[in-house]
Parts: structure tokens; C-alpha cells; sequence
């Protein structure tokens, strides 16, 4: 039924992006965004959201006078009455009139929400040295990666295994799709192009190639009703692709009635099952628009105050706040990230340091302090409040922390002293001066609803 | 500390316009300055609901000597859901500027700061149980505290009709 008219509204946004596209400015970019559309992977990420900063921030967002930039939904949200704030250097909708913060959290564990993710960094990377460099600035495990499959991974800096930046990775077939936060937009290329200048001279044969996918459209649509509402828009052979696409997969799909290609992964960043679609940037407005009219009663558009406190339920980090650069993965509970191989053989930044981390205590291993989760009583303690121990003494920080629209009790993730990271430990937090008692509780809050494969075999 | 902010920043936060206000410093001085003239203006119209710029209310008793204090509709409806509130002991001394208590809703956390110098009489406590009635009636059932003062207040204070205009052109 309505796909004609989505035909109509859509095709011109594909004509568009031809035109466009050989216009010289786009040319570069053109080969990555256009044409390779059909066979990328996107991997959407987790991101970040941090609601709660930009108060906080106003002094810091100030000071950066330059104007914050738009994703190509802006004027999309502001019709359906988006509340801007600047994140990560673009103007980007906190909440919406619809739904106030508690309720589009619900929402999106109850029904579907649609994110616009836009503002993150989609990298490529491709050539025959491109596994090789990646390996060689992550610690996971990019060779045994199968295609259209991603990984939480993180960019790590050489010598002190410190954390540049939390990423996804996937492999598409010709080559790595890699979504950054936005946040960290100027010191992931700083960093790249260093890493990249320095993997060219010492491997002149392995050459890499890295583009950036200026204006690719991403949104994220999570929440039980996903897939079903994924369906309606996709066209039949995508949509029987859905149904055996599990949890970290990847796969290029087609937009119905129409010969839009999109990347679709199965991922998020909320707990629930959704994917992310990396859409062409002359189509991701119609995209969005077409899956909101195919699910009117179910789909909502969704801000960053929900996304931040659906990412703290899941237990999922925020860079920035929950990792910086003086943080390894061990510290961090991202042990898991670290592949088996690069357990045994290294050869990444920041090895000897991390290697050593992942060794038992009596081993001269471990760290001085973990990420944790804590509920804690009475008053919500956020970022920068202080952990302490029955005597007063510190142990730790608060490094997120929010009212847990789900349990109704007050979640936070910090850092404690190792030693007093297990599940039920008893601590105390300072907010506004008061003690409140905290338990040291396990991550996710909220158990996540992954589609996952089944693992009694595929066969 | 990096996660409290006055319930004005919080409000603020909403406009683009927080650049322009003084900071709370200059706000401070200004209240000095003009704390002398108000001696002198002990009136009847001094008892009718007045606004400070930071979002909060307060109101006389009939007799003058105690003042209730709340949060105004502008600033509950920028916290957005409250889920709790934390409320000044009775009998503690307040002076005026101080933060005597905060609003947590999801997206963040606010102090409610007195304009009034005094000691806390009353809170209300039905708050504790029920934070989320914030949002439905600041200005109203949803008082915070009641504080007896010695004096007037002295601060910067505005009408309705001025905070209103503050409101909108912020």
C-alpha cells in the first residue's frame, strides 16, 4: 500500500545521490558511500549519549565557540519537536514533546525507538594491510573475525594500553566498517593518521586505506518491536535476511519498493534487541521518515537523555566518562574484548602492560581498580561523586550514574579498588556531603534481550 | 562538583541564552548593594509570590514571618520527571544563597538554593514519598520548605510578571 508512494518519495533522494555523486568534491568519497553501499557492513556502535553533560558543560561549551553541526535527520526532529542540545559537536535532540525522558525509556523497552546515531564517525578501512594495522591498535582478535560480523573492540594508545576510543568494528567482504563516538571525533583522526603514517613506514608492502563517510546516515532502531518494524520497510529477500540475522551481525539490505541499499547490523546500544542502519546520506531522511509512518503506534523517535539511561541499564560504557585514555580494557571489565590469540601472541599497543593486567595476582598481574556497577540508596549519585568505605576513607568514583527508569533504584558505574569490586559489596557514596549505602551490583541492571544464534549448531 | 548544578543552570540549559547572565558572583554583589533600600520597603506587596533568578518561589505568611519556598513551574518543567528530592532538616540554619536542598530528576541534579535567611520551620515531606508530585504542582502542593526569618529578604526577588519576562527572554 504504501510503498508506491515511498518509491516516489525515495527515488529522487537515490537520483539525487548519482548527480551528486559525480560532482568532483564527492568523487573520493563516492566510492565508499555510494557505490560500495550495497556491500558494507554497518556496524553501528554503541554510543553515547551522555544527557546529563551538556548542563554540566554548559562552561566547557562555551568556551568551544565553534557552531555545532547538524546530522542530515535535523530538520526531521524539529518536526517532530526535538529539544536540541550540543553532543559531540553537533546539535543533537536530547528528548522530544511527545514523550518526556522516563517515558521514551519505556518506550523503547516496551515498543521501538529510533535513535538518530548520525553524529558518530563511520570509518573504512580496507587494503591488504588493513587487518594487520587494525590488530595492531586493538586487542581484539580481527583475523578469526568471520565476514559481516562485528565486535566491540577499543583504539588503544601505544606503550600505556590507555583507551583512545571504544568502537565497533565489523568486516564487511572487501573490507573493516568502524564507527567511532563522536565525541572523539578530531582525536581519533589525530590518532589514526599518526598510527597510519607510522604502519606505512614500517610496512611500506601493506598499504591501508582509510576513508571517513562524511554525511552517511546512521540511525539505530531498538526495542522489542524492531525486527518486525525492520520488516516493513525492507524488501522481501532483506527481510528473510533479517530472520537469521543474530546479535553482531552485519548485512547490506534493500530498502522496499526502491533500490536504496543500507547496511544493517544487530546491534545497539540499549540492551534490547535493534539494529543500526548505515544509510546513504541522500536517503537517510526518507529512510528514517518511511519507517515512522510504517509503525505509527509502536516506533517513537528517541533522545540522548533515553539513550544515556538505557545504555546505563545495559551496562554499557560512555567514553569520556566511563573510559579515558588512562584506562586499559582490564581496568575497564573489557577483558572480554581481548582475543584468545592476542592473549598468547600480543602484538598490540600497549601489550606488555595489558598482558601483564590479565595475569593472576600472585602472578604479579591484576589491576588497582575495576569498573563496577552500584545501586545506591536514596539520592542518585552521578558522575565525579566519591566512593567510600565504612570508615571514610576513598576507594573509588562515580563515573555515571542516573535513576533507573526500569528497577525504580538508582544505578551508577564507577571505578573501585580492586579487591572490593565483587557483586554484594557493601560501600558508601558521597552525595551532597551524606553517605548513602551502595552495593556493588552486577552489569547489565537490566538483562539484556540480545537475538542471539542459537548455539546448538546452525546445521 | 561536576554533577550539581543550580536548578537555574538546569533551566538554562533548555535556552541558548545562559551566556548573557551573570555569573553567580556578580549576582552576589548585586545583592549587597542593594540590600540597604530594601530595609526600608517592608510593605504589603512584599508578601505576594516572588521569583528568583535562579527558579525558585517564595511567599510570605500572613504575618511575615515565615516564608514558604518551592521550585517554580519554568524549572519542573525543565528538570523534566523528578524521582527525588532531597529536603533541609527542620531547625537548621539557613542564610540566604544557600543550597538547603536539591531535585534530582532523571537527566540531572539541582540545588534549591534560599533566598532567605532563617531557620527551616516545616518540610514537606510527602515530597520524600512522592518526588514526581513536583511536576505537578511546584508552585503549589508541592512547596519545599517553610523558613521562619528574622528579616526580609534581601536578594534580587522579582514578580510574577517580571519572572515571566525573565522566562521568556531567556
Amino acid at each position: 500500500m504504501s510503498s508506491k508512494r515511498v518509491v516516489a518519495k525515495l527515488q529522487p533522494a537515490v537520483n539525487a545521490s548519482v548527480t551528486r555523486a559525480l560532482r568532483p568534491e564527492f568523487a573520493q568519497r563516492l566510492q565508499y558511500s555510494t557505490r560500495t553501499i550495497a556491500n558494507q557492513a554497518t556496524t553501528p556502535r554503541k554510543l553515547e549519549a551522555r544527557q546529563l553533560q551538556p548542563f554540566v558543560r554548559l562552561a566547557s561549551s562555551e568556551a568551544s565557540a565553534e557552531k555545532p553541526a547538524r546530522t542530515g535527520l535535523y530538520e526531521l526532529h524539529s518536526k517532530y519537536g526535538a529539544k536540541f542540545v550540543p553532543f559531540g559537536g553537533y546539535e543533537m535532540p536530547v528528548q522530544y514533546s511527545d514523550l518526556s525522558i522516563i517515558d521514551s525509556h519505556n518506550w523503547t523497552r516496551e515498543k521501538a525507538s529510533l535513535f538518530d546515531v548520525g553524529h558518530m564517525v563511520q570509518h573504512h578501512f580496507s587494503g591488504p594491510g588493513a587487518e594487520a594495522f587494525l590488530e595492531s591498535i586493538t586487542p581484539s582478535s580481527i583475523s578469526t573475525l568471520p565476514p559481516n560480523q562485528s565486535t566491540l573492540s577499543t583504539l588503544l594508545h601505544p606503550e600505556s594500553g590507555g583507551i583512545v576510543d571504544d568502537t565497533v568494528i565489523a568486516r564487511l567482504p572487501d573490507r573493516f566498517y568502524v564507527v567511532t563516538n563522536a565525541g572523539c571525533r578530531e582525536k581519533d583522526k589525530a590518532y589514526l593518521s599518526e598510527q597510519l603514517e607510522s604502519w606505512k613506514q614500517k610496512n611500506p608492502d601493506q598499504p591501508v586505506e582509510w576513508n571517513i563517510l562524511d554525511g552517511q546516515g546512521l540511525i539505530a532502531l531498538q526495542g522489542p518491536l524492531s525486527a518486525d518494524i525492520l520488516s516493513r520497510v525492507l524488501a522481501d529477500e532483506s527481510v528473510l535476511t533479517l530472520k537469521s540475522l543474530y546479535f553482531g551481525q552485519c548485512t547490506p539490505a534493500t530498502i522496499k519498493g526502491t533500490d536504496v541499499e543500507v547496511l544493517v547490523s544487530r546491534a545497539g546500544y540499549t540492551g534490547e534487541d535493534g539494529f543500526e542502519i548505515s544509510i546513504p546520506s541522500a536517503a537517510t531522511e526518507a529512510v528514517t521518515q518511511f519507517l515512522l509512518d510504517n509503525a505509527k503506534d509502536e516506533l517513537r523517535f528517541a533522545g540522548l537523555g533515553a539513550r544515556d539511561t538505557l545504555r546505563l541499564e545495559a551496562g554499557m560504557c560512555l567514553y569520556g566518562h566511563d573510559l579515558d585514555d588512562t584506562t586499559t580494557p582490564v581496568e575497564a571489565a573489557l577483558s572480554w574484548i581481548i582475543g584468545k590469540d592476542r592473549r598468547a601472541k600480543g602484538g598490540f599497543h600497549g601489550d606488555s602492560v595489558i598482558l601483564q593486567q590479565l595475569k593472576k595476582k600472585s602472578e604479579g598481574g591484576g589491576v588497582s581498580r575495576r569498573r563496577i556497577g552500584l545501586i545506591v540508596e536514596g539520592s542518585p549519585a552521578r558522575e565525579g561523586a566519591e566512593i567510600v568505605s565504612e570508615s571514610g576513607e576513598k576507594i573509588g568514583n562515580i563515573t555515571s550514574g542516573c535513576p533507573s527508569p526500569t528497577l525504580k533504584k538508582n544505578i551508577s558505574m564507577g571505578y573501585i579498588k580492586d579487591g572490593l569490586h565483587k557483586a554484594g559489596t557493601e560501600v558508601q557514596v558521597v552525595v551532597r556531603g551524606k553517605k548513602r549505602k551502595a552495593v556493588v551490583t552486577k552489569m547489565p541492571f537490566v538483562p539484556s534481550k540480545y537475538f542471539k544464534q542459537p548455539t546448538t549448531a546452525k546445521a | 562538583m561536576a554533577s550539581r548544578s543550580s536548578v537555574v543552570r538546569a533551566a538554562r540549559q533548555l535556552t541558548s541564552a545562559a551566556v548573557k547572565r551573570p555569573s553567580p558572583f556578580a549576582c552576589q554583589q548585586w545583592r549587597r548593594t542593594a540590600q540597604m533600600p530594601r530595609l526600608f520597603t517592608v510593605s504589603a506587596q512584599s508578601k505576594e509570590k516572588k521569583y528568583t533568578e535562579d527558579h525558585e518561589w517564595i511567599e510570605a505568611s500572613a504575618d511575615g514571618k515565615t516564608y514558604t519556598l518551592g521550585i517554580s513551574e519554568y524549572a519542573a518543567k525543565a528538570l523534566g520527571d523528578v524521582v527525588y528530592i532531597e529536603l533541609p532538616q527542620v531547625d537548621l540554619e539557613v542564610g540566604e544563597g544557600d543550597a538547603i536542598g536539591a531535585v534530582e530528576s532523571v537527566k540531572s541534579a539541582s540545588d534549591i538554593l534560599t533566598p532567605v535567611s532563617g531557620t527551616v520551620a516545616e518540610v514537606n515531606e510527602a515530597l520524600e514519598q512522592k518526588p514526581g508530585d513536583i511536576n505537578k504542582d511546584p508552585e503549589g502542593e508541592a512547596w519545599i520548605a517553610k523558613i521562619t526569618v528574622s528579616g526580609e529578604p534581601a536578594g534580587k526577588l522579582m514578580s510574577e510578571a517580571e519572572y515571566k519576562e525573565f522566562t521568556e527572554e531567556a
